[in-house]
């Protein structure tokens, strides 16, 4: 996983109930009613309206000074609501989000660096996300599931971190997968806690300059490819569970709505296509088909319960759906013992074409399920 | 090479001892017959000859033919090979119907669906946006059918196979790639303008998936094809001129005689269409570059700088077969040759970088279209595989062979209704 990806769901997750988060610099020139116009130079950061009103709000930004800037809107603890970056000199950028009442600041980051130039601005009234009982259903019954997954875990990633710290590999390589489980199961949300997803899921090609590398990856190594434990690794594992006890007592209070979940089972298959598919999240255990199962999982969880909504609006949409998800897990089947089984087939005997199938079967689903949000919110 | 070498035989109808020794050559490279010149009509239905295409205009998706074929070559390709994945034969033609509506729009220079923005927030764009402001570039959109798509157990099909859909024999020297190779379907996208035809391939390829999934595909620069009489022939990666004579867009009688599949050929809802064959041919690019002029003069039969045929002046002259080295390219391809043998072809270079030996990829995507294969392209690719002298400088890697089913008359219509219905 990478370290902090700011992502639909993400910054949903983290955020008010937020429908969209868009950088769009393509689409428009922010030039749409009410956008409020983002001025940023080298040294100052104008915004032209203060006071805004709740639902979709517009951002329209330019570029006026030397440097390549960066964009934020954020809440008042700084987690972010939306932004975008890489807005060169000159250039203009679009970014949209979906707001609810609320204190907030924009901040520009010339050179893309440092806390920014901040401006405040309130958020008041107006209409937030849609929202019916049937959806709050939803979220609630989604929450409680992200809730449940976390509470597994704990248990599992003791049993894991326990051996790592007793230095019994083969104890430790036997617990690894199934500690995962329900993270991947609920990777958006738990991703959305920025400061745990580093610490615990983070690969040797995700670090940032400086970055120690910690958690289930850089013990993977130290089992699979090193194949011992030093009074490094020892100590790294207490450090993990101790960073997922955290994300346990913190999960029930990520921000879910009807359309995070949508699109952060979208997100999980996208998860799978980019990093599970191709061996690259675990390239030393090749456990990848445990990752990508519970991905799955997770992915199939969001659709079930918006399904009662989605259903109502767009029913080809949910028929394909369901034909999909039994199409992948079928295959999935295949490289299990039984449906109950969580050893899967080592990702490395998956030959070239096998991947291939499954890649497709992957796109399959994702692709139809990338329109679920928009059935839901309709 | 200075441009007397190229011209030393002089006019006459007998070949000079420099010609003898020359061979100079204008290719027709690799594979290929000939016949007249390539030319811009853009569709040779509409009969009316159009010199000198506008590379932004749009060329019309509707006809008795496909556009694409007979359509003066653009500059740039993306052509795609796709396994069906889907069992059900509905979602088949339904998927056939979703992509000749969206190729309708593409084709004219409009987005897909509702376009690339402007929609709702929460769902990705029906367009993917990379072609938003580009001009139609003369886009063509052409699909085909592969043998497997009419596999016993499959689409219920397989009665409906026309003969002369072949498979492919093993020629000898073939190195072929499975993974570059074959397909249940394949569209060809050629547009003047790269982005445009990526960007066709893309948007059909994300309106397949779960029910198609790209096998294969191929970018294409530099058309290798002359298709305008008056301009200069295009040259391929071995730095010949290639294609210097090909069937003409406009040359309805040769079009018919050797291009279109005729309604008594065999497959009634083939009348109208054609085969294609593909051929991803690899070059040795370094072992080529070292070799000396004069052979690579003889290697083709025309010189390099002008392109003349041994023997002759000019690109164009008439080539004296048998002032050539009876291994030259030129000779064994020409129909004459072949028993008049004759494709239309719309090759293109390509380079995919460098392989993992520091080699330049690169080589000729060769597109054939012919009304029978079985009496063009395989009798042709017989001879020259076996006794071609370019074949110590060229490996054929990838193979496909393809229906292709006659044009979309109009926007009821769809890609393949003869063949589904």
């Amino acid at each position: 996983m990478r370290a902090v990806r700011l992502s639909v769901v993400t910054a949903a997750a983290t955020a008010a109930a937020l429908t969209a988060v868009t950088g769009c610099a393509e689409k428009s020139d922010g030039k749409g009613e009410g956008a409020v116009e983002v001025v940023a130079k080298d040294d100052s950061c104008e915004v032209s309206k203060t006071k805004l009103p709740a639902g979709h709000i517009e951002l329209a930004v330019q570029n006026k000074g030397s440097k390549v800037t960066e964009v934020y809107v954020l809440f008042p603890d700084d987690r972010i609501v939306a932004e975008r970056e890489n807005i060169g000199p000159g250039t203009k950028a679009t970014i949209t989000a979906e707001i609810k009442a609320g204190s907030y600041e924009i901040a520009c980051k010339p050179g893309m660096k440092g806390h920014g130039i901040r401006q405040k601005i309130e958020v008041s009234g107006g209409k937030a996300a849609k929202r019916s009982p049937e959806m709050d259903k939803a979220v609630a019954a989604y929450r409680t599931y992200v809730q449940a997954q976390a509470d597994e875990t704990l248990p599992k990633v003791k049993v894991f971190t326990d051996a790592v710290a007793a230095g019994d590999i083969e104890a430790a390589k036997k617990a690894y997968a199934d500690s995962r489980i329900g993270w991947e199961r609920t990777e958006p949300v738990a991703e959305s806690f920025g400061d745990i997803d580093p610490k615990v899921d983070v690969r040797a090609d995700g670090l940032e300059d400086g970055q120690k590398w910690t958690g289930w990856h850089r013990l993977e190594k130290a089992l699979w490819q090193d194949k011992k434990l030093g009074t490094e690794e020892k100590a790294l594992a207490p450090a993990l569970y101790k960073d997922l006890a955290d994300w346990q007592k913190r999960v029930g209070t990520a921000e879910i709505t009807p359309t995070s979940m949508a699109n952060g089972a979208k997100e999980l298959l996208d998860e799978v296509a980019t990093g599970k598919v191709t061996g690259e999240e675990e390239r030393y255990s090749h456990t990848d088909l445990v990752d990508f199962k519970a991905n799955v999982e997770g992915a199939e969880q969001s659709y079930k319960l918006l399904k009662p909504i989605a259903s109502k609006n767009d029913s080809a949409l949910t028929a394909t759906l369901d034909k999909r998800f039994a199409e992948l897990n079928k295959l999935l089947d295949k490289y299990r013992k039984d449906t109950s089984s969580y050893e899967f087939t080592s990702y490395e005997k998956v030959g070239k074409a096998d991947r291939k199938e499954l890649s497709d079967a992957v796109n399959a689903l994702a692709e139809p399920l990338s329109k679920l949000a928009a059935a839901v919110t309709k | 090479m200075t441009e007397e070498t190229g011209k030393a035989a002089g006019d006459g109808n007998a070949p000079s001892r420099r010609a003898l020794l020359g061979w100079g050559g204008a290719g027709l490279a690799l594979g290929a017959a000939a016949a007249g010149v390539g030319v811009a009509a853009a569709r040779s239905d509409d009969g009316g000859r159009q010199t000198a295409a506008d590379s932004g205009a749009a060329v019309p998706f509707h006809g008795a033919h496909q556009a694409g074929i007979a359509t003066p070559v653009q500059d740039r390709l993306h052509f795609a090979a796709f396994d069906v994945t889907t069992k059900d034969r509905a979602e088949l033609v339904a998927l056939l119907k979703e992509w000749t509506r969206a190729a309708e729009r593409m084709t004219a220079g409009h987005a897909v669906g509702d376009g690339a923005y402007g929609g709702l927030a929460e769902a990705p764009p029906d367009d993917t946006g990379e072609a938003l402001g580009l001009k139609p570039s003369r886009l063509t959109l052409t699909i085909g059918f592969g043998p497997s798509l009419f596999a016993k157990d499959r689409f219920g099909l397989e009665s409906r196979r026309p003969e002369a859909l072949v498979d492919l024999p093993k020629f000898p020297g073939d190195n072929l790639d499975r993974s570059r190779s074959g397909g249940d379907l394949c569209v060809q996208a050629c547009a003047d303008d790269p982005q445009v035809a990526v960007h066709a391939i893309r948007n059909l390829a994300r309106i397949g998936m779960g029910r198609t999934a790209i096998r294969w595909s191929q970018l294409g620069f530099g058309k290798t094809s002359s298709t305008t009489p008056d301009a200069q022939t295009p040259r391929n990666m071995l730095g010949f001129k290639d294609g210097t004579r090909n069937i003409s867009g406009t040359d309805t009688a040769a079009l018919d005689k050797h291009v279109w599949a005729g309604a008594k050929d065999g497959a009634d809802w083939m009348a109208g269409g054609s085969y294609l064959v593909a051929r991803r041919i690899r070059m040795h690019i370094e072992t080529w570059d070292r070799t000396s002029l004069q052979e690579q003069e003889d290697v083709f039969g025309r010189d390099k700088g002008e392109g003349a045929p041994v023997g002759k002046s000019k690109e164009r002259d008439e080539p004296f077969l048998k002032a050539m080295l009876p291994t030259a390219h030129v000779r064994l391809a020409h129909p004459d040759s072949n028993d008049g043998a004759t494709i239309l072809r719309r090759g293109y270079s390509f380079t995919d970088g460098t392989d993992g030996l520091g080699r330049l990829d690169a080589g000729l995507f060769f597109l054939a279209y012919q009304r029978d294969t079985r009496k063009a392209f395989v009798p042709l690719q017989r001879r020259l595989a076996a006794h071609d002298a370019l074949n110590e400088y060229i490996q054929h890697v990838g193979s496909a062979h393809f229906a292709v089913p006659p044009g979309v008359r109009d926007t009821d219509d769809w890609w393949g209704r003869a063949l589904f219905s």
